[in-house]
């Protein structure tokens, strides 16, 4: 039976009030949003907080707005609702390809994007699918907000930017002309962690890529990012040629290691054509044809 | 802690520690055993409840986070006077076999139903997708779910 150890429990009312309660606790409270990931760690003592703050009352904090050329998305926003959104996917097809495959439906009704993201798990589709977006996170603290970019945001495996005092709010992801996105995931079997996956947006000018984002997850990049393959690609002409070079550049700029979910090669290979694949979906996308 | 959570329209007040989890509260405290405690690892859905709107994984939800919320359990389903359309098809297209799963799997189809009342094979399939069935039974579940579709409608 795995129950986890015994903790203290606050429900917060409001994001000030849940500001309080972690300044009032510190680093012995974490925050609870959906619990998909951090209930699981408790129950194992690979997270053993000693307070619970459930921000799942905060509703203020579920939303996705169109606001002039940025989407902004609650730190509570459901997977499920991030997938039921028309908006995401009119201008985010890759969050509409991620959240296909992350977990299973079930718990994507309660699992929270802000909590995928803080979870910081080296193997998290979202934030791969956020660093090729090259989205900005809010978040809030004693002294007000500050906004991080997404590939300042994780400092490790497990580790993010965000203080004991503070909390991710929002995600902002800029909507920018000629911009097409993708994601490719390869996992063994429904709800696991993928063995690798790439993620992939484009801003074109004419035939020519304007800006690249490849965001890589599972596969040790730095940052969930492919910067060198970004490198690459700028300025140049959208060809199958072009696109799978910047597959190669990518897989070259990681580091897999073996584990039960594949050797460490195969994952390099997963990286390389999955980064091209994504491409290849992104510009089909940005230049308007069905993917 | 104190908890009021409302378990299939009735309201219950219990006191619980916060590390109790909602499958626990729902068979030991409520005695609501239908629905069936299985992995505990948020991978088999066999504890699958509705929380207010939604099928969750009540494993990987804290007692306390059902607070002040709604809870749909397999006793919620129905009655015996009438079966859901759910429980019907499963009835009739023999959908259970060892009966572990069924629950958990109900709860899903009704949801499913409710949403989209004319699902493809394909959408539910992917419906149950987090949803083990040991028995390896899943082509029956299937054909129980489309039964209750076409015969059933939203129940």
């Amino acid at each position: 039976m795995q129950v986890p150890a015994q903790v203290e429990y606050e429900k917060a009312t409001s994001i000030e009030h849940a500001l309080t309660l972690l300044a009032r606790y510190g680093s012995a409270a974490r925050v609870l949003a959906g619990g998909h990931s951090l209930i699981p760690m408790m129950k194992l003592r690979l997270a053993q907080p000693e307070v619970l703050i459930d921000i799942n009352g905060i509703t203020d904090l579920c939303y996705i707005n169109l606001t002039g050329a940025q989407l902004r998305i609650g730190t509570l926003t459901r997977h499920a609702q991030l997938l039921q959104s028309q908006i995401v996917g009119e201008h985010f097809a890759i969050l509409h390809d991620a959240e296909r495959v992350i977990a299973d439906p079930i718990v994507r009704n309660w699992g929270t994007v802000g909590g995928s993201l803080c979870q910081a798990d080296p193997s998290e589709d979202l934030s791969a699918a956020f660093a090729a977006m090259k989205g900005t996170m809010v978040i809030h603290g004693p002294d007000g907000s500050r906004e991080v970019s997404a590939r300042e945001f994780h400092t490790g495996p497990y580790e993010t930017v965000v203080g004991p005092a503070e909390m991710l709010t929002e995600i902002n992801l800029p909507i920018r002309p000629g911009g097409g996105s993708g994601y490719q995931k390869v996992s063994r079997r429904t709800g696991d962690w993928p063995v690798g996956a790439a993620g992939a947006a484009v801003w074109l000018s004419g035939d020519t890529i304007a800006d690249a984002g490849i965001g890589l997850t599972a596969v040790g990049a730095i940052h969930f990012a492919a910067a060198e393959a970004e490198e690459y690609l700028r300025g140049r002409a959208a060809t199958q040629e072009t696109l799978a070079t910047a597959g190669e550049i990518a897989a070259k700029s990681c580091r897999p290691v073996t584990d039960q979910r594949g050797p460490a090669d195969y994952k390099r290979h997963l990286a390389r054509e999955l980064t091209t694949r994504a491409l290849r979906l992104a510009v089909t996308r940005a230049r308007g044809q069905a993917a | 802690m104190k908890v009021t959570v409302t378990v299939n329209n009735a309201e219950y007040v219990r006191d619980v520690e916060p590390r109790l989890l909602l499958i626990h509260l729902l068979r030991d405290e409520l005695g609501l055993t239908g629905s069936h405690w299985g992995c505990d690892t948020s991978n088999c859905g066999a504890c699958v409840v509705w929380l207010d709107e939604t099928p969750v994984k009540s494993c990987t939800v804290l007692a306390v986070m059902a607070d002040g919320r709604r809870v749909m359990t397999v006793e919620g389903l129905g009655s015996r006077a009438g079966l859901d359309p759910v429980q019907q098809g499963f009835t009739q297209c023999h959908g259970l076999q060892c009966g572990f799963c069924t629950p958990g799997m109900m709860l899903t189809a009704r949801w499913l139903l409710d949403h989209n009342p004319d699902p493809s094979a394909a959408e539910v399939r992917e419906a149950i997708s987090g949803q083990i069935c040991r028995c390896t039974g899943y082509e029956n579940i299937v054909r129980a779910v489309l039964w209750a579709a076409k015969n059933g409608g939203t129940g």
